[in-house]
């Protein structure tokens, strides 16, 4: 197969970044996407070039690492992470655009790559569960319903890759932050911090800077692990409950 | 009231704000043009129920009390829903500084895309339209309490005929992203978007837009027909 591709490259936090078009030749289409600018950087490197930089690791779906926007879509459309997309997904002589996940709490840090630690940040305002950890407790301690153990599954499934906010018209990581709220709310381990849990996790998705919420249902269409919209509607839910018991981002 | 007075502050309070406060002007649309529909019945029928909300326990709160009432509760919601989409608009605009070079769509329609130029539409429309219909200001020849003649000396003029079709549609297009997305907002799941519960909900949103439409369009053909 034979692309062209049109890649963002910028080389660090604070510079400018620009598009670069590169011609790639003799593509075969079993290649995975990632293989294929493996390819590509190759040939950069060996011109004494700067390879193109992006993030990968597992390359098998699960590490939620990986993730270009390919023309306008993040992760490509197929509802797969980058590293799952094929080159059987395009056309011959299809011209593709490669552009950073964009959103204000991910800096670009390098060509393709940006710092996703804000979805970490959310993560440690109360997307855990807190436990005395003293010896290992005993299997079925504590019993969880069929119905709640596959619901919370669902939404335990997120691998945080970020395209929900990538993909989302205002930025939002709603999606995300809805997925980790939801699946701990079903849990009676997660329980007892459950309205601190929804309170702490939006206050501090606010304060990252992501966007407000549209319902447009880009992020769930993304998303590698199909995490539904329920999720949205689950913390929009979660939320208005925790406010009418008093629980504000004072207390959480 | 701290826990209310935080919750504003979140994205997702000042998201359900939204929802109730436009669910409130979905109600007020649907009696509204349930009204409009006695147009159909003839002059006695419409000009009577324009009385009939005007006298509607006038022994309690006197005349026009009722519609007073639910004037201040309209314009409270509809100065609540602006202030809230201007305030959510800002941070969707801030939380990506960088554009991307192109943008396809997979699942945001067209009436999701348009809401908020839709809502600024419906804003001036709605001036127009208080204007027209409601003080007269803007309608020559107006007649406090006739309706029915209002409503042909209005709609006689062809251009203005199409304004009002247009801006129904330019309202179908809002409700039918702004009523179920009210529900999800409020927590009750409405997706996936094949569901009966969204379908429904963008069913009232075809629905009234069209009902309130039937009025200037009836008046169009009535003219082209010289009945």
């Amino acid at each position: 197969m034979n692309l062209t591709l049109n890649v963002w490259r910028q080389p660090n936090a604070n510079a400018p970044g620009r598009f670069v078009t590169y011609p790639v030749n003799d593509i075969s289409p079993d290649m995975s996407f990632l293989e294929m600018l493996d390819i590509v950087n190759e040939g950069i490197v060996h011109q004494g070039e700067d390879p193109i930089a992006f993030d990968s690791d597992c390359r098998e779906g699960i590490c939620g690492i990986c993730g270009i926007v390919i023309n306008g879509i993040p992760h490509g459309g197929k509802a797969s992470t980058t590293c799952q997309l094929y080159m059987r997904h395009f056309r011959e002589g299809e011209t593709l655009t490669l552009e950073p996940f964009r959103a204000r709490p991910f800096p670009v840090l390098k060509d393709l790559i940006v710092d996703r630690t804000a979805l970490d940040r959310i993560m440690s305002a109360g997307g855990f569960i807190s436990a005395s950890v003293g010896s290992a407790p005993d299997g079925n301690d504590m019993l969880v319903p069929k119905n709640n153990a596959e619901a919370a599954m669902n939404y335990a499934v997120c691998i945080g890759c970020g395209a929900c906010a990538a993909a989302c018209p205002n930025g939002s990581a709603m999606l995300f932050t809805g997925a980790k709220v939801a699946h701990m709310a079903e849990l009676p381990q997660g329980q007892p911090e459950r309205y601190q849990r929804v309170v702490a996790m939006l206050s501090e998705h606010d304060e990252l800077g992501f966007g407000s919420c549209t319902n447009h249902g880009e992020c769930s269409a993304v998303c590698p692990a199909h995490i539904p919209m329920s999720a949205i509607a689950r913390i929009n839910r979660e939320l208005t409950q925790a406010a009418l018991r008093g629980y504000s981002s004072a207390t959480a | 009231m701290v826990g209310v007075l935080s919750f504003y502050r979140t994205t997702i309070g000042k998201k359900v704000i939204m929802a109730i406060t436009g669910g409130i002007w979905v109600l007020y649309v649907m009696l509204h043009m349930f009204g409009n529909l006695k147009f159909f019945q003839g002059a006695e029928a419409i000009d009577g129920w324009a009385h009939f909300l005007r006298t509607f326990g006038q022994e309690v709160v006197g005349y026009e009390g009722v519609l007073w009432l639910v004037r201040i509760v309209l314009v409270v919601s509809l100065v609540l829903h602006v202030w809230m989409a201007w305030q959510l608009s800002r941070l969707s605009w801030a939380s990506r500084p960088v554009k991307y070079s192109r943008r396809r769509w997979l699942a945001a329609d067209f009436s999701g895309r348009t809401m908020r130029w839709g809502g600024v539409f419906i804003a001036v429309f709605l001036v127009i339209h208080i204007g027209q219909l409601t003080t007269g200001a803007l309608l020559n020849g107006f007649q406090e309490g006739e309706v029915y003649r209002n409503l042909i000396l209005l709609f006689s003029n062809n251009l203005i005929a199409a304004f009002y079709i247009l801006m129904m549609i330019v309202l179908a297009l809002h409700l039918n992203h702004g009523i179920w997305s009210l529900f999800h907002s409020l927590g009750w799941n409405t997706y996936p978007s094949k569901s009966l519960k969204h379908r429904l909900c963008q069913l009232v949103a075809i629905a009234v837009p069209l009902g309130f439409a039937l009025v200037p369009i009836s008046i169009v053909l009535m003219g082209v027909m010289n009945v």
